[in-house]
């Protein structure tokens, strides 16, 4: 069912109080890039989806996700950042 | 996945996740990926036991196979999947149903009440399957959540035939697919929403229901209160949970969740029923579920005693011709038994067995069973790989210590 949301602070407040409050003691790896990774990539799911699907994609599989994302889900994320956020996520939730 | 990778997740043969977390390492077509496994906590969403989770938002979390010990999954452990973010509390007083589509003649609404008075009420045992279950161990790893052997479960579940409710609204003989929408949303409208359809052949199968009961109770707020489709046989992807529409289309769906996912290659797979409207030049939807088992009472290095009888006992099920065997062996493969198998509940449930052994020193104590169908097929040894980790019924390999 296609609804409009348009206030992303409401839908924070819905997470703390509901069944995904788990989600706020997830933890990404240190690192270059991880602001940019949790600033683009929690709007429609929680990290986990990050941490689930490693150690075994390469750089050309983050790309064809993070793709995959932007073309597909419809995710905003600028140029600049999808460099970053790949560098990141092949450092630390990659194999060579 | 490396070696090295692995071992970091392994201690004394088990992989330790969080605290209280023991994943038996029972299916041994490939490991579940390190971050999957590190990644998974128990946690219980509200109105459940704790489960596996994979993810929270959405909510993906997983059955233990300990659950599986009865032929009917509970509904406070049965497995909870969503794509979307936003699945809206449905109160059963304001839900309505829409009956509608341009390939049928008088569209109409339906309340809750309605539909359990309007229809003759249909029960029956069947087994909802996630398309993904067991893709964590698929070999080499593919994306998505990365189940182990739980994504599924077994319910009795009682509803309105959609064949019913579709004659009510009297379809055109154009009708192609029939389409359904549920209450869940995206967090942006980019996203597409979850929509999915059936070839009509399978939406006018008198199996395939509209319910609104699941054990005997209403359906769990997690797997889609009040009402979800029920498509015996065929993967949890058609299963559309707390469902708000239903629609007669008289020309292929062609959202992104039919168009492009839940696709597998067109020839690896013969004996599956064909979606033949949904059919691209080299993939096609996924639609019946492939002949499998599980062993759920003996876990991987699993210790006995040499001399002492020991049951083995399991689940099995197809994509609704029937569990016509399941054979075990229990010295890798060399010689294999017929194992009991226990009560009917249909061609569409879990059919639980079992099979009594006496377990020896030497030679190679692994455990496997293998189910075969009424039509004949059976379950395989090597993972058929496919990009999405779908149909996977590589047979369980499970070490034994005999002592
Ligand atoms: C606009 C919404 C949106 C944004 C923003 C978004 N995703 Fe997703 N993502 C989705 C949806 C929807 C799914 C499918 C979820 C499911 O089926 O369980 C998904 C699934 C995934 C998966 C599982 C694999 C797959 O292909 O389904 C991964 C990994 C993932 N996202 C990573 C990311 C990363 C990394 C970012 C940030 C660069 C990101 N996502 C941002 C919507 C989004």
């Amino acid at each position: 069912m296609k609804m409009l949301n348009t206030l992303l602070p409401a839908l924070v407040a819905v997470f703390s109080t509901s069944a995904f409050a788990g989600e706020a003691q997830i933890e990404l790896k240190e690192g270059a890039g991880r602001d940019t990774v949790m600033a683009n990539c929690v709007m429609c799911h929680s990290i986990d989806y990050i941490q689930m699907n490693s150690l075994f994609m390469k750089r050309t599989d983050w790309q064809a996700t993070v793709d995959k994302m932007v073309n597909v889900m419809g995710a905003p994320i600028s140029q600049d950042d999808i460099s970053v956020i790949l560098d990141y996520l092949t450092t630390y939730y990659g194999v060579e | 996945m490396d070696r090295r990778t692995f071992l970091k997740g392994l201690v004394g043969g088990v992989v330790v996740t969080w605290p209280g977390l023991l994943v038996p390492r029972s299916l041994r077509a490939g490991e579940l990926p390190i971050g999957a496994v590190e990644s998974a906590v128990r946690a219980a969403l509200s109105g459940k036991k704790p489960l596996i989770k994979r993810t929270y938002r959405p909510p993906n979390f997983e059955t233990p196979v300990r659950a599986f010990s009865g032929v009917i999954t509970p509904n406070d452990q049965f497995f909870v999947r969503w794509h979307l973010a936003h699945i809206p509390q449905v109160a059963a007083e304001t839900w309505r149903l829409e009956v509608g589509g341009d390939s049928v003649e008088h569209p109409f609404e339906l309340t809750l009440d309605q539909l359990k008075r309007d229809f003759e009420p249909v029960e029956l045992f069947a087994v909802c399957q996630c398309a993904g279950n067991r893709r964590g161990f698929s070999e080499p790893h593919v994306p998505g959540v990365q189940w182990g052997a739980g994504a599924m479960g077994n319910a009795r579940w009682k509803g309105a035939r959609l064949k019913d409710v579709l004659a009510r609204a009297g379809l055109k003989s154009d009708a192609l697919e029939i389409v359904f929408d549920g209450a869940d949303y995206g967090a942006i409208d980019e996203t597409p929403d979850f929509v999915k359809s059936l070839p009509l052949w399978k939406a006018l199968d008198e199996n395939t229901l509209v319910a609104y009961e699941m054990n005997g109770e209403a359906l769990p707020h997690w797997n889609g209160f009040p009402v979800r489709l029920v498509v015996p046989g065929w993967s949890g992807t058609y299963w559309v949970k707390q469902l708000t529409s239903i629609s007669a289309m008289p020309k292929p769906e062609t959202g992104f969740w039919m168009s492009r996912a839940y696709r597998i290659p067109k020839d690896k797979f013969p004996h599956i029923e064909r979606f033949l409207s949904q059919e691209g030049e080299d993939n096609t939807p996924i639609t019946d579920m492939v002949v499998n088992s599980l062993m759920t009472n003996i876990e991987e290095g699993q210790r006995l005693h040499a001399g002492k009888p020991v049951t083995v006992k399991g689940l099995a099920w197809d994509g609704g011709h029937g569990i016509r065997t399941v054979e075990v062996s229990v010295n890798g493969g060399r010689t294999w038994r017929d194992a009991q198998l226990e009560q009917d509940y249909g061609r569409f449930s879990f059919r639980a067995w079992h099979h009594t052994f006496t377990p020896r020193r030497g030679g190679k104590s692994v455990l496997m069973a293998r189910a075969t169908n009424r039509q004949g097929s059976t379950q395989v040894y090597e993972l058929i790989f496919n990009p999405a980790g779908y149909h996977n019924n590589v047979v369980q390999r499970i070490n034994m210590v005999v002592a």
